[in-house]
C-alpha cells in the first residue's frame, strides 16, 4: 500500500512508546528483509527490548504501525505474531526444563495446530526433523533441565523452527555461551538464513554476530543513531554509537595504595555454584568479579552477603568472621548488597522513594520502641540528595523514577548504613549512558572514600572503567586474576568464554 | 513539592472513600426505619455486637498486610475462651464472688491470651520456617484448634462463670460498653504498632515485596513469627469477649466471624497481596458493615441469606478495588514523573 519496502518481511514505521512519562522509543523506523540477519544494537536501557516487545506484541506502541510480511498488524499479540512466524528466544529461553527435548520443541506447534492431545509419536518426529535440519544431535529424550546452556539455546532454535518461524529473535544470544559454542551457532544461523529465515540479534555485545550480519541497527536512548552495512562497523565504532562517547574512561590501574586487608576468603565452596573460591581485598580497593552467565559469578556475591550458604569455607571482614549464609549477620558486619534486579530484588516498587532508603536504617532510629520519624525521613532524603536523585516528591512511589535514579535509591539505602563493603551485582544493568557515567564515579568515590567495593558484572567497560582488579571466574572456579589497567576489552572477553 | 512524608495522604486514599460510604450506609439505614435505626437501644445494641468480630478482623489485617492471612482466627478465639471458661467453671465456679472470682478471671485470661499466643507462634512457625501457603497453614491450624476445643469440651458448652465474668462483654464504663473500649485500645494499639514503630515498617515492607526484604536485610522469619502470633492474642481476646457476652464457651460459636473478619480487612482497604493497609479503614468497614447488619436485622432478612450478601460484597469490594488501583496508577503516574 504504497509503502517503499513491499519486499520486507518486517516493516516498522514510526514506532514510539511512552510509558508513564518516559519516552521508551521515540519514531524508530526498523526493516528486516527475508534471510537477513540484524544486529539491533544498544546498551541497556536503549529501548532495545522495547521494540523487540512491540515487535513481537508484548507491547502496544503509542505511535507507529507495524507490516509483517506486507500485512498491516493491529492490536498485535504474542500468539498472532508468533502465528506470522515471529519468534523471540529470550535470554532465559522460557523452555519447560522438566520436559524432553522433543516434547519442548514440539509444544508449541501443537499448541497452535489446536491439537486437543498430545500425540508422542508426531512430536518425537517433529523434534527429530528440525533437530535434523540444523545438523544438530541431541537426545530426543533428555530432560531440558539436564543438558548445558549452550543445548538448551539450540532446542530453544529448534522450537522456534517447528513453528514454521521466518523471523527468530535472539535476545542476548552469546552472553552464556564459551567462543566455540558461539561458533556453532553462528554455523545453525548461517544454515537458517540460506533457507530464507531472517534472524534479529538483541545485545549489547555484538562484536561475535557481526561476521553473519547484514545490517546493523543502533539504538541509543529510545532514538536510532545509526543503521547500515554490517561491514561499516567494527566493535569500536559499535561502542561509539552505543554510548555517544569516543573513548572508554581510562582504567583507575592497579590498586597502589598499602592499606590493610579488608575482607579475606577462604576456600568458600557451594558444589555446583562455586569451588574452593579465596581471595583478598584491601580498604579502598574497588575489585571487579567476572564471568560468563552461569560461572557462579552470582552465586558467589550473595555467598558474601549470607543469601547463598556455603558448605565450607570462610568470609573474615576486618579480621572478625561473618557467619556464613546469614544476611542480617552480614549486614550487622557492615557489608551492603545492591543486587542485579532492582525490580524484584532490589526494591519496594509501591512503596515510596524514602521508604525505601529508610528500611535499611529502622534499627538506629527506634528509642524505646518507637521511630524517631524525623530523624529516620531527614537521613533518607539527606542521602537521596547526596547521590543526586532527581525527584519532584520523595513520597511518590520509587516506580516513578528512572533507571538510573532506581539504582541510587538502591545505593542511598546501603551507604546511609555506613558499610565497610559493598557489592554491586550489575550496578548499572538498565541504566541510560549518562546515568552509568555517573554510577561509575560514584563507585570510583566510593573506594577513594575507603570502603571495599565488590563489582559483579559482565559489561567489560565497566569492570575496565571502575576496577582496581578483576577475579576471572570460569565453571565455578577463579581462573584468572587481573590488574587494572593492564589488559584491553578483547583480551578479558576471552579468557571469559575461552 | 510537598514536604517529605513517609505517609501517603488521606484525602487521596482509599479510607477516604470508605467514609464516604460508611456515612452513607447509616444515612440510608436511618431514612430506611429511623424510628428504630436511630433508637437508643439500637444503637447501644450496636457497640456491644461489633467490637467481637471487629477484633478478630484486626487479627486478620496485621497478617494480610504481609500478603499472609489468618484463617485459624475463630478457631484460636474458641480454644482459648475454652480453656478461659474450664479454669473458671474447674476452679471459681458460679457461685464465687469479691477478689477470688477476679483473681480466678485473671487467670483465665492470662491463660486464654497465652493459648493465643502459643496458636499464634504455631502459625508463625508453619508459615516462616516451613514456608507454607499462610492460606494453606492457617486453615490447617485453624481445624486443630477447633478440634482441640472439641476435645476438650465434649463439644457442649462451657457455662457456669462467676458473675464478674460478664464485665468484659456486658458492662458499660462512663456509658460506653467495655468490649467497645476494649477494640478501641487494640485498633489504636495496632495503628500506633503499624506507623510508628520499626517493626511496623518491616510488616509493610515485607507485604509489599518479601524478596527485596530479605535482600534488604530484614530478619523476615522473625517478622513473620511475630505477625502471627500478634494475631493470635488478638483473637484470644476476641474470645474472652465472645465468651463474657455468651456467658459460656463452646467450640463452634462465631463460626460466620471468619468471612466476616476477612471482609471486613478487604472492605477496609488493606491490600490482600500485603504492602498496605491502614487501621483507620479497618475500623471505618466495621462501622459500615454493622450498620448494613442492623439494617438488614430490621429489614428481616434470613441469616443465610445474608451470609449470601457477605460473600458476594466480598467479591465485588476485591475487584472494585483492583480495578480502582490499576486506573488511578494510569491516571497519576504522568504527572509524578513529568
Amino acid at each position: 500500500m504504497g509503502s517503499p519496502d513491499t519486499d520486507a518481511l518486517i516493516e516498522m514505521r514510526g514506532i514510539t512508546k511512552r510509558y508513564a512519562g518516559v519516552t521508551a522509543l521515540d519514531e524508530v523506523d526498523f526493516v528486516v528483509a527475508p534471510g537477513e540477519a540484524v544486529c539491533l544494537a544498544g546498551e541497556n536501557g536503549s529501548g532495545k527490548s522495547t521494540l523487540i516487545k512491540v515487535l513481537s506484541g508484548v507491547e502496544q506502541p503509542t505511535e507507529g504501525t507495524i507490516r509483517i510480511g506486507g500485512e498491516r498488524m493491529t492490536g498485535l499479540t504474542p500468539r498472532r505474531a508468533a502465528a506470522a512466524g515471529v519468534l523471540v528466544i529470550f535470554q532465559d529461553f522460557s523452555l519447560f526444563p522438566n520436559l524432553t527435548v522433543a516434547e519442548n520443541i514440539a509444544f508449541v506447534s501443537e499448541l497452535a495446530e489446536h491439537r486437543q492431545f498430545f500425540n508422542r509419536r508426531a512430536a518425537r518426529e517433529t523434534a527429530r526433523r528440525v533437530l535434523e535440519r540444523i545438523g544438530v544431535d541431541i537426545p530426543l529424550d533428555a530432560r531440558v533441565e539436564h543438558l548445558p546452556v549452550a543445548h538448551k539455546q539450540l532446542v530453544a532454535i529448534c522450537r522456534a523452527l517447528a513453528c514454521e518461524a521466518r523471523l527468530i529473535i535472539m535476545d542476548e544470544p552469546t552472553t552464556a555461551l564459551t567462543e566455540r559454542e558461539v561458533r556453532r551457532l553462528l554455523g545453525i544461523i548461517r544454515l537458517l538464513k540460506d533457507e530464507g529465515v531472517a534472524v534479529v540479534f538483541v545485545s549489547h555485545k555484538l562484536a561475535e554476530v557481526l561476521e553473519v550480519s547484514e545490517k546493523v541497527v543502533v539504538l541509543r536512548n529510545g532514538r536510532k543513531v545509526a543503521e547500515g552495512p554490517a561491514e561499516d562497523f567494527d566493535a569500536a565504532s559499535l561502542t561509539r554509537h552505543m554510548t555517544g562517547r569516543d573513548v572508554a574512561r581510562a582504567s583507575p590501574g592497579a590498586f597502589g595504595g598499602t592499606a590493610e586487608t579488608l575482607l579475606k576468603v577462604e576456600a568458600l565452596n557451594k558444589p555446583g555454584s562455586f569451588s574452593n573460591v579465596s581471595f583478598e581485598m584491601r580498604r579502598g580497593e574497588v575489585l571487579g568479579i567476572t564471568g560468563l552467565l552461569g560461572s557462579g559469578r552470582t552465586s558467589l556475591a550473595k555467598a558474601l552477603f549470607g543469601l547463598v550458604a556455603p558448605d565450607s569455607g570462610r568470609i573474615t571482614l576486618d579480621g572478625q568472621n561473618v557467619p556464613l549464609g546469614d544476611p542480617v549477620a552480614a549486614a550487622r558486619a557492615r557489608i551492603g548488597y545492591v543486587p542485579e534486579d532492582r525490580l524484584t530484588e532490589g526494591l519496594f516498587l509501591t512503596q515510596s522513594i524514602l521508604r525505601n532508603v529508610a528500611v535499611g536504617r529502622l534499627d538506629s532510629h527506634e528509642r524505646r520502641g518507637f521511630l524517631d520519624m524525623k530523624a529516620l525521613i531527614g537521613e533518607a532524603g539527606d542521602w537521596l540528595t547526596r547521590l543526586k536523585v532527581k525527584t519532584p516528591s520523595l513520597s511518590a512511589p520509587v516506580t516513578s523514577l528512572s533507571g538510573g535514579n532506581q539504582q541510587r535509591v538502591a545505593l542511598a539505602r546501603w551507604l546511609a548504613r555506613a558499610p565497610k563493603m559493598l557489592i554491586l551485582n550489575g550496578p548499572s544493568v538498565g541504566v541510560d549512558v549518562g546515568s552509568k557515567a555517573e554510577i561509575h564515579d560514584i563507585i570510583r568515590d566510593l573506594g577513594a572514600q575507603g570502603l571495599g567495593v565488590i563489582v559483579i558484572s559482565d559489561d567489560l567497560p565497566e569492570l575496565l572503567a571502575t576496577c582496581h582488579r578483576i577475579l576471572v571466574m570460569r565453571g565455578g572456579e577463579m581462573v584468572e586474576e587481573i590488574e587494572g589497567g593492564s589488559i584491553t576489552e578483547t583480551e578479558l572477553a576471552h579468557k571469559m568464554a575461552s | 513539592m510537598s514536604g517529605p512524608r513517609i505517609e501517603p495522604k488521606l484525602v487521596e486514599s482509599p479510607e477516604f472513600r470508605l467514609a464516604i460510604i460508611t456515612v452513607l450506609v447509616f444515612v440510608l439505614m436511618a431514612a430506611l426505619s429511623p424510628e428504630r435505626f436511630l433508637s437508643p437501644q439500637n444503637l447501644t445494641s450496636m457497640a456491644f455486637q461489633f467490637p467481637e468480630f471487629a477484633i478478630l478482623a484486626l487479627a486478620v489485617t496485621i497478617t494480610m498486610m504481609t500478603g499472609g492471612i489468618d484463617l485459624s482466627v475463630v478457631g484460636v478465639a474458641n480454644l482459648s475462651a475454652v480453656v478461659a471458661a474450664t479454669i473458671l467453671t474447674a476452679f471459681a465456679g458460679a457461685g464465687v464472688v469479691g477478689a477470688a472470682a477476679v483473681m480466678w478471671l485473671g487467670i483465665a485470661v492470662v491463660a486464654a491470651m497465652g493459648v493465643g499466643a502459643v496458636a499464634g507462634f504455631l502459625n508463625g512457625i508453619l508459615v516462616s520456617r516451613f514456608g507454607l501457603p499462610p492460606i494453606l497453614a492457617t486453615l490447617g491450624s485453624g481445624l486443630v484448634f477447633t478440634g482441640l476445643a472439641v476435645a476438650m469440651t465434649g463439644g457442649s458448652a462451657v457455662m457456669g462463670f462467676p458473675a464478674v465474668v460478664a464485665v468484659i462483654g456486658n458492662a458499660t464504663l462512663f456509658y460506653v460498653p467495655v468490649p467497645l473500649i476494649l477494640f478501641a485500645l487494640l485498633a489504636f494499639g495496632l495503628h500506633v504498632l503499624l506507623t510508628r514503630t520499626g517493626f511496623g515498617l518491616r510488616v509493610t515492607m515485607y507485604g509489599a515485596n518479601p524478596l527485596a526484604a530479605l535482600f534488604a536485610a530484614i530478619d523476615v522469619d522473625r517478622v513473620l513469627l511475630k505477625v502471627y502470633v500478634i494475631a493470635g492474642m488478638f483473637s484470644s481476646v476476641a474470645g474472652l469477649v465472645i465468651m463474657s457476652r455468651a456467658n459460656s464457651a463452646k467450640a463452634d460459636y462465631g463460626s460466620s466471624y471468619l468471612l466476616l473478619a476477612v471482609l471486613i480487612a478487604v472492605l477496609g482497604g488493606v491490600n490482600p497481596y500485603g504492602g498496605y493497609g491502614r487501621v483507620v479503614g479497618v475500623v471505618l468497614a466495621v462501622l459500615s458493615m454493622q450498620f448494613l447488619s442492623s439494617g438488614l436485622n430490621m429489614l428481616q432478612v434470613s441469616n443465610f441469606a445474608r451470609e449470601l450478601i457477605w460473600g458476594g460484597l466480598l467479591l465485588l469490594v476485591m475487584v472494585i478495588n483492583v480495578t480502582n488501583w490499576a486506573g488511578l496508577r494510569a491516571r497519576r503516574a504522568p504527572a509524578k514523573s513529568g
